[in-house]
C-alpha cells in the first residue's frame, strides 16, 4: 500500500531526528579531540578527567540523594493522590485539588521556582538541599498521581470488595490487593519522579542554597562556557544509567506479566 | 473471623480514610498553591536593600491593614514602560504560537503513522517516542549546540556534501531558527503521544464506513479522522504551548542576545538584576496570560479522564 | 405492530431459472491471510431482489467473503461480478454496494441527519435534495424526532436503525448487512427482523446478510449459504436446509437432530417404497423412505430432527423398525416445547421433542420412566457426508 510507504518514511525522518543527536553527542564523549568537528580516535580520557573532576562528582553525588529522596517521597503522596482522585468522587475542594493535580505538569518552571522559592524566604527557610527535595517532591508527585491514576482506572474493585468479604480490614487490603496489583505503574512512577528529578535545572536553581549544588547546574554553568567532551561523557553516563533503568523496568514488567499468564495456564490446566 | 465490632467498623465510613486525600491536598495547597498567593502578594511589594530583596511580608498579622495601604503597581507600571518587557511577552507568545504549529505539522504525521503501524510494533515504537523523554532536558539541548555552532557538525556536513564553500559557516546557532530546532526537538514526544492516544483510540471501521459511502481516503481523514482526534490536538498544542510559552533553558542556551523570551527576561530579573518583586510580576503577568490555554487543557484532561 | 409481510413469500425463485442472469457471482474465489485460507476456491450466484444469508460459524469466512464484495479485501484468486462486470480493483468508495457494519460505525462527531447525510454528500447531489432524502430516510426508520441527537445520545436499537438509514440513503443495489442485529436483544431483535424484510421488498434491493444467528438467517432469508472452514457446504432456501440437509455438518448447524451412524443393509424397495434404504444403526433398525445414491455397506449416518419422534410409554405394534426403547434420562421443559433425552440400553442418547399443547404441569412421562421412541418412514433422512 501507498501509505504504508509514507508511514515508514515519516517514522525513519522523526525517530532519525530524535536520535542522532543524541547518539552524536554520546559518539563524541569518546573522543579523543577536544574539537567536535574533528575526530581524533578513540579514548576514555574524557571520562578519567570526569571522574577527578571532585565538583561535578559531589554534584552527582548531591543529585542522586535528591532524585532517590524526592522520588520516593513524590511516589507516595502521588499515589495517594491518585487514590483520592479515582476512589473519592466527592469531598469539598476536588475541583482545586484536580487542578493542582494536573497545573504543574504544564506550569512553567521559571514560575513554579520562584514561587516556591518566595514561599521558603517568606517562611524564614533556609534553601539548600531539603528544599530543592520539598521542590522536587511537589512537581514529581504529580506525575505519578497521573500515571497511577490512569492504572487505578481500570483496576477490578470487585478484587478489594472479595477482600473486605473474607474479612480483611481496608487498611490491610490496600497493602495486601491493591498495591501489589497497582505496583508496576507506581514503579513506573517512581521511575519517572527520579528521572525528572534527575532532570531538573530550573526548579533547582532557583531553590538550591550553598552546598547544594545539583548535576544539571553543574553541567549548565559549564555549557555557558561552551562544549566540552568532558560534558559529553557526563550526559552519556547518565543517558545510560537512565536507558538501562527503563529497560530494566519495562523487562521487569514484561517479564511479570509473561509468569502470570504461564502461571494462569498452569492454573487452568490444574483445573480441567 | 473478625468481630462483630470489628466487622461494623469496617463497614461505617472511616475517618482515617480520608487522610488518603488530606495529607497530598494539604501537600500542595503548601506548597505549590500557597507560594501563587505569595508570588501576588510580593509583585506588588517595594524593592529593598535588605536581604532577601524586598520588604518582609509576614511581619504579624495585625498589621494587615497597613498593608494593603502600602500595596502598590509600581512593578506592573514599570512592566509597561518599559517596553522591553512587552516585547519579551508578545516575542515569547509569538516563538509559542509557531513551535506548536511546527509540532503538530511533524507530530500529526508520525502519531498516524505510529497509530497505523502493525499492532505488534506499536509498543516498540511508543517506546521509542518516550526513550528521549526520559533522558536530560539539559543534554538534549546540549547535544544540539556540537551539531549548530558555526565550527559545528552540521557545518561539516554541509561542506562534505558540496552544499557550502569550504571556508562558509553555517549561521544557525544563537538564532530564532536555533531556537525552532531545539524548542522542536525537546517537546515532539509531548506533542506525539497524545495525538498518538487520541488515533489509537480510533475505530477503523469508521473509515471504512467512509470509504464504504463514497468517501475517498485523504477525504476521509478531514472529515472522520482529523475531527475525531482534535481532543489529542488540543491536549497536545496545550501541554506544548504552555511551557514553550516560559521557556528558559533553550533560548538561553540556543538563542542569541536578541531572542526575547520572557522565562530569560524573568531570569535575569531575578538572578541578575535581584530584583525579585519585578521577577515575581513578570511571572505574575505570565501566569495571566497562560491563564486560558491551562484552563482547556485542565478541561480536556478532565474529559478524558 | 402488524407485520406485513407484503406480497411476499411469492414465487420467488431464480436460481431454478436456467436463463436467470446472477447480479453478483463469486467466481472461484480464494482470499488467504498469511497461510491461513479463510476462503477456498468458492463459486456462489446471487439474485437481483434476493435476501440472501451467509450462514456460518466465526472464523468460517462469512465475512471475508462480504468484505471482499464490499471492496475492504482483494480476493487472492478469482473474481467478483457485479451485473456481469468484473469489480476487482475497484476501491470501496466507487463500489455501487452499502455495508451496515456490526458495531455500526455511526460517526461519533456527526448528528444522525449528518451521518445519514454523509454519502450522499461524497456524490455531491444538490442540497435540497439531500435533505429531502434524508428526510425520508429518517422516516422509513421512525428516527424523525432524533434527527439532531448524535449517536452516544441513541440507544442500542435507535443506533442500529441510523446505521440502516445511512447504508440506505445511497439506494445501493446490494446492500451488505454484517450481524446487523447481534447488539440487539431478542425481543428487538425479532421485530427489527421482520421490519428489515419489509424494507427489502418495498425498496427491491438486493440484501446480503452475514449471521451466525440462525433463526435469524432462517426468518429473514430467500437462500440461506452454509458456510465451514472457507467453503460453502449447501446453498438452499431456509426450509430445504432445515429439511434436507446435505451434509452432517448442516444437518447439526442448523437446529437440533439426531444423528445415529450406521451401515447401510438394503436398498430394495422391500418396504414397498421406491428408493428406501434400511441401515443397521449398531442394532437400531431404521428405514428411510428417500431417493440416496447410497448402497449396501455403505458408512452413512441417519438424521431425524426431536420434534419428528413420536415418544409413547406403549409398545408400538411393529417394533422391527424405527422404533427405540429405553428410559427417559432427562427432560427439558422450554415452555412451548419439552425435549425428552432418551437414553437406550447401550448409553447413547436420542432426543424427542414435544409441544406441550395441554396446561398441565405434571406430565404423564417422567424421569426414569421406560418409553418408546417411534417415527415414519418419512421422517428422517439418510446423510453420505
Amino acid at each position: 500500500m501507498k501509505s504504508s510507504r509514507f508511514d515508514a518514511t515519516v517514522l525513519t525522518l522523526c525517530f532519525a531526528f530524535l536520535y542522532i543527536p543524541i547518539i552524536i553527542l554520546i559518539v563524541y564523549s569518546f573522543n579523543a579531540s577536544k574539537l567536535v568537528t574533528v575526530w581524533g580516535g578513540f579514548s576514555l580520557q574524557w571520562y578519567r578527567t570526569m571522574w577527578s573532576n571532585e565538583g561535578l562528582m559531589d554534584a552527582a553525588w548531591v543529585t542522586a540523594r535528591v532524585g532517590v529522596l524526592s522520588a520516593t517521597l513524590g511516589t507516595a503522596l502521588g499515589t495517594l493522590a491518585a487514590l483520592s482522585l479515582v476512589r473519592f468522587q466527592k469531598f469539598p475542594g476536588r475541583m482545586l485539588f484536580s487542578g493542582m493535580i494536573y497545573a504543574p505538569l504544564v506550569m512553567p518552571e521559571v514560575i513554579t521556582g520562584l514561587s516556591m522559592l518566595l514561599l521558603f524566604v517568606a517562611l524564614n527557610i533556609d534553601r539548600g538541599f531539603w528544599t530543592v527535595i520539598i521542590a522536587h517532591t511537589t512537581f514529581t508527585m504529580c506525575y505519578v498521581a497521573i500515571v497511577v491514576q490512569s492504572r487505578l482506572m481500570t483496576f477490578d474493585r470487585s478484587l478489594e470488595e472479595a477482600a473486605l468479604d473474607l474479612g480483611c480490614p481496608p487498611v490491610k487490603t490496600f497493602f495486601k490487593i491493591t498495591l501489589p496489583l497497582i505496583l508496576p505503574a507506581v514503579i513506573a512512577g517512581w521511575m519517572l519522579a527520579f528521572t525528572l528529578s534527575l532532570d531538573d535545572l530550573v526548579i533547582a536553581s532557583f531553590n538550591t542554597g550553598p552546598g547544594a549544588t545539583t548535576l544539571p547546574i553543574k553541567i549548565y554553568s559549564q555549557v555557558r562556557l561552551g562544549v566540552t567532551p568532558e560534558i559529553n561523557a557526563i550526559c552519556t553516563i547518565l543517558i545510560g544509567f537512565v536507558t538501562i533503568g527503563v529497560i530494566a523496568t519495562s523487562i521487569g514488567t514484561k517479564r511479570a506479566e509473561l509468569n502470570r499468564i504461564r502461571d494462569e495456564h498452569v492454573a487452568l490446566r490444574g483445573t480441567t | 473471623m473478625a468481630s462483630v465490632s470489628e466487622t461494623q467498623a469496617a463497614n461505617t465510613p472511616n475517618p482515617a480514610r480520608w487522610l488518603v486525600v488530606v495529607v497530598p491536598y494539604l501537600w500542595l495547597l503548601l506548597f505549590f498553591a500557597a507560594p501563587f498567593l505569595i508570588i501576588f502578594k510580593i509583585s506588588l511589594s517595594d524593592t529593598a536593600i535588605a536581604m532577601p530583596p524586598y520588604t518582609p511580608v509576614f511581619p504579624g498579622f495585625g498589621a494587615i491593614r497597613d498593608y494593603i495601604s502600602e500595596l502598590d503597581f509600581e512593578n506592573y507600571l514599570f512592566l509597561t514602560e518599559d517596553p522591553l518587557y512587552i516585547k519579551a511577552y508578545l516575542s515569547s507568545l509569538r516563538i509559542a504560537v509557531i513551535s506548536t504549529f511546527l509540532l503538530l505539522l511533524i507530530g500529526y504525521p508520525m502519531a498516524l503513522a505510529m497509530a497505523r503501524a502493525p499492532s505488534s510494533l506499536r509498543p516498540t515504537l511508543v517506546m521509542l517516542v518516550i526513550l528521549p523523554f526520559w533522558t536530560s532536558f539539559l543534554i538534549r539541548v546540549y547535544a544540539w549546540i556540537g551539531i549548530l555552532k558555526p565550527d559545528g557538525l552540521l557545518t561539516l556536513l554541509l561542506q562534505t556534501t558540496g552544499l557550502l564553500e569550504p571556508n562558509e559557516q553555517i549561521q544557525i546557532f544563537r538564532t530564532d531558527i536555533a531556537v525552532f530546532i531545539g524548542i522542536v526537538y525537546s517537546y515532539l514526544p509531548f506533542m506525539v503521544l497524545p495525538l498518538y492516544s487520541a488515533l489509537e483510540k480510533m475505530d477503523n471501521t469508521l473509515l471504512e464506513a467512509a470509504s464504504d459511502l463514497g468517501c475517498p481516503p485523504w477525504k476521509a481523514f478531514w472529515k472522520i479522522t482529523f475531527p475525531l482526534s482534535l481532543p489529542g490536538v488540543i491536549a497536545g498544542s496545550m501541554i506544548c504551548f504552555i511551557p514553550i510559552t516560559g521557556e528558559f533553558v533553550i533560548p538561553d542556551l540556543l538563542g542569541g542576545a536578541d531572542t526575547l523570551m520572557i522565562g530569560k527576561t524573568l531570569w535575569t530579573e531575578f538572578f541578575g538584576n535581584r530584583d525579585w518583586p519585578l521577577a515575581s510580576a513578570v511571572a505574575v503577568v505570565l501566569l495571566i496570560m497562560l491563564v486560558v490555554p491551562i484552563a482547556i487543557f485542565q478541561n480536556q484532561q478532565k474529559k478524558v479522564v | 405492530m402488524a407485520k406485513s409481510l407484503g406480497p411476499v413469500k411469492r414465487k420467488f425463485s431464480p436460481w431454478t431459472d436456467p436463463s436467470a442472469v446472477p447480479f453478483i457471482r463469486f467466481e472461484n474465489i480464494t482470499k488467504r491471510f498469511g497461510d491461513f485460507t479463510a476462503v477456498d476456491n468458492l463459486t456462489l450466484d446471487i439474485y437481483e431482489r434476493e435476501f440472501f444469508s451467509l450462514l456460518g460459524p466465526s472464523g468460517c469466512g462469512k465475512t471475508t467473503l462480504m468484505r471482499m464484495l464490499a471492496g475492504f479485501e482483494e480476493p487472492t484468486e478469482g473474481r467478483i461480478l457485479l451485473q456481469g462486470k468484473d469489480i476487482s480493483g475497484v476501491p470501496p468508495y466507487r463500489r455501487p454496494t452499502n455495508m451496515m457494519f456490526q458495531s455500526y460505525a455511526l460517526f461519533p462527531h456527526m448528528t444522525v441527519e449528518k451521518n445519514i447525510a454523509f454519502g450522499l454528500e461524497q456524490d455531491n447531489l444538490p442540497k435540497g435534495e439531500i435533505a429531502a432524502r434524508v428526510e425520508e430516510m429518517l422516516k422509513l426508520v421512525k428516527l424523525e424526532t432524533f434527527a439532531r441527537r448524535k449517536p452516544n445520545q441513541l440507544s442500542g436499537g435507535q443506533r442500529q436503525r441510523v446505521a440502516l438509514a445511512r447504508s440506505l440513503a445511497k439506494r445501493p443495489k446490494v446492500l451488505l448487512l454484517d450481524e446487523p442485529l447481534g447488539a440487539l436483544d431478542k425481543k428487538l431483535r425479532e421485530e427489527t427482523q421482520f421490519e428489515l424484510m419489509d424494507i427489502q421488498t418495498n425498496l427491491g434491493l438486493t440484501f446480503l446478510i452475514v449471521t451466525h444467528d440462525q433463526e435469524e438467517a432462517m426468518t429473514v432469508s430467500d437462500r440461506i449459504a452454509v458456510m465451514d472452514k472457507g467453503v460453502i457446504m449447501q446453498v438452499a432456501t431456509p426450509a430445504e436446509i432445515y429439511e434436507a440437509p446435505n451434509s452432517r455438518y448442516v444437518a447439526d448447524f442448523i437446529g437440533d437432530i439426531n444423528i445415529l451412524e450406521g451401515t447401510v443393509s438394503t436398498t430394495e424397495s422391500a418396504l414397498g417404497a421406491p428408493g428406501a434404504v434400511r441401515i443397521d444403526c449398531d442394532g437400531v433398525a431404521v428405514a428411510v423412505e428417500q431417493e440416496c445414491q447410497a448402497v449396501k455397506g455403505d458408512k452413512v449416518a441417519f438424521a431425524i430432527r426431536p420434534e419428528k419422534v413420536r415418544i409413547s410409554p406403549d409398545q408400538p405394534a411393529d417394533t422391527s423398525f424405527n422404533a427405540v426403547y429405553g428410559e427417559v434420562w432427562d427432560i427439558g421443559y422450554l415452555g412451548d416445547f419439552s425435549v425428552f433425552l432418551v437414553k437406550m440400553a447401550d448409553g447413547r442418547i436420542v432426543r424427542a421433542a414435544q409441544a406441550n399443547v395441554s396446561r398441565l404441569v405434571d406430565r404423564p412421562i417422567t424421569f426414569g420412566d421406560m418409553v418408546w421412541l417411534t417415527w415414519p418412514l418419512d421422517a428422517g433422512l439418510v446423510l453420505t457426508r
